[in-house]
């Protein structure tokens, strides 16, 4: 062993580095940085279909990640899927009249929900209901629509 | 046959009768770490020769670890056109499973087989009787600052190669194969959660370097004080280790990762 100042030297200079590397992880790799700064308002959205969205997906407006899904509730009566959207507090501008739908970043990748800022004077506030929502395009549907559609042509041919 | 019956019984008994060793002996280390305040000293000399001494190959190994798994993965995802994903791929793999995992294979070599060793010889040389003999606990004064030593290492060296082998998969795919950069980060740091992924991985180096160290820790100190004895208790050191970090990370990441 060497000396006791270089070993204690050497010792600090470890746990120095094991912990910028612990910080390093926290910072660069995970999702530390994007959180917001903790304030948040919460609006609901319903759906008819939320198709993959999970909760802590990504709420987007013109492509600006302002805020994350924070539960999804189904509601047994009016059947339609509940997901409330936690919106960070320097974002509270939008209309009232806001509309929320649900796309797909990519062909497969993660579904997120985009809001749309409408034109009214009142704003989304904590507590507040979007009503202009549209569904997740589920992409079997889709293409049986297409398949219906085709054949019903060659029917009539 | 009936001997052979009884050969099994004197097995398992042997066996439990370890298994309860171990567990005392556990005990007397913890009642050992009051005493490590008033001489960190102890403590610090351990770190160095735990620690310290074996950052070389952890950072060796996480560069590799990393720039392989760089390459293989982005071998897989270029087929799918999705490549921008190679960071999440790397991030996941080495935050939750190779860099405790790996971490912990490499310490039980290389930590944990000298700890086994040096303990081991110091009870074959009869210098822990003779500790004893001058009233001093060697459990408290030998073996309570290595156990303490190894468990603050291990997590450390863990988050050493998870860091490295990330920055190792960004060479390759990055520099070399020509991801995009901002990709790289911003699809990481979108899909890898604090809490979920990388406090997870510090929990399981926590539990593997507890366990890796105890073992290594225990083998030496049960070890028969004589060469022979004590080159098995080395093996012994590397063997149950490494199939006590392999059990205990399917558990752990069932328990984790499972739902």
């Amino acid at each position: 062993m060497k000396s006791n100042k270089t070993t204690e030297l050497m010792v600090g200079m470890f746990i120095a580095a094991g912990v910028a590397a612990l910080f390093v992880l926290a910072m660069q790799v995970s999702n530390l940085s994007s959180f917001g700064n903790g304030d948040t308002y919460r609006v609901t959205a319903r759906f008819e279909n939320i198709g993959g969205l999970k909760v802590r997906s990504a709420v987007t407006v013109g492509g600006v990640r302002v805020g994350r899904v924070a539960s999804i509730d189904y509601d047994s009566e009016r059947f339609q899927a509940v997901v409330g959207l936690d919106l960070e507090s320097k974002y509270n501008r939008f209309p009232e009249d806001t509309s929320a739908a649900i796309y797909t970043a990519g062909l497969l990748g993660e579904q997120y929900v985009a809001l749309e800022p409408g034109g009214s004077e009142d704003v989304l506030k904590d507590g507040s209901q979007i009503e202009l929502t549209q569904s997740a395009l589920v992409l079997e549907k889709l293409i049986s629509k297409f398949l219906f559609q085709k054949a019903s042509e060659g029917d009539q041919k | 046959m009936l001997e052979f019956i009884r050969q099994l019984g004197r097995g398992g008994i042997g066996q439990f009768a370890k298994l309860g060793r171990a567990n005392l002996f556990m005990l007397k280390v913890l009642g050992g770490f009051p005493g490590l305040v008033r001489r960190p000293g102890l403590l610090v000399a351990q770190l160095w020769s735990v620690g310290v001494l074996s950052l070389m190959i952890i950072v060796v190994s996480g560069l590799f670890v990393g720039m392989v798994l760089g390459l293989q993965v982005y071998n897989t995802l270029v087929d799918f056109g999705a490549e921008e994903s190679l960071g999440v791929a790397v991030a996941l793999s080495i935050v939750r499973e190779l860099g405790p995992v790996v971490t912990a294979l490499l310490f039980a070599g290389r930590a944990g087989s000298a700890l086994a060793a040096e303990i081991g010889l110091m009870k074959a040389t009869e210098q822990l009787s003779g500790m004893e003999m001058m009233a001093v606990d060697p459990i408290h004064r030998v073996v309570a600052p290595r156990f303490l030593a190894g468990f603050i290492s291990m997590p450390l060296l863990a988050a050493i190669f998870s860091a490295v082998g990330i920055y190792g998969g960004y060479f390759v795919g990055v520099a070399l194969l020509g991801v995009d950069d901002g990709a790289y980060w911003s699809q990481m740091q979108a899909k890898v959660d604090l809490f979920d992924d990388i406090l997870n991985g510090v929990i399981k180096s926590l539990v593997f370097g507890w366990v890796v160290t105890w073992i290594a820790v225990f083998e030496g100190y049960d070890a028969i004080p004589t060469s022979e004895g004590v080159s098995r208790a080395t093996t012994r050191t590397v063997v149950y280790a490494a199939f006590a970090v392999l059990g205990l990370d399917f558990v752990l990441t069932a328990l984790m990762f499972g739902d």
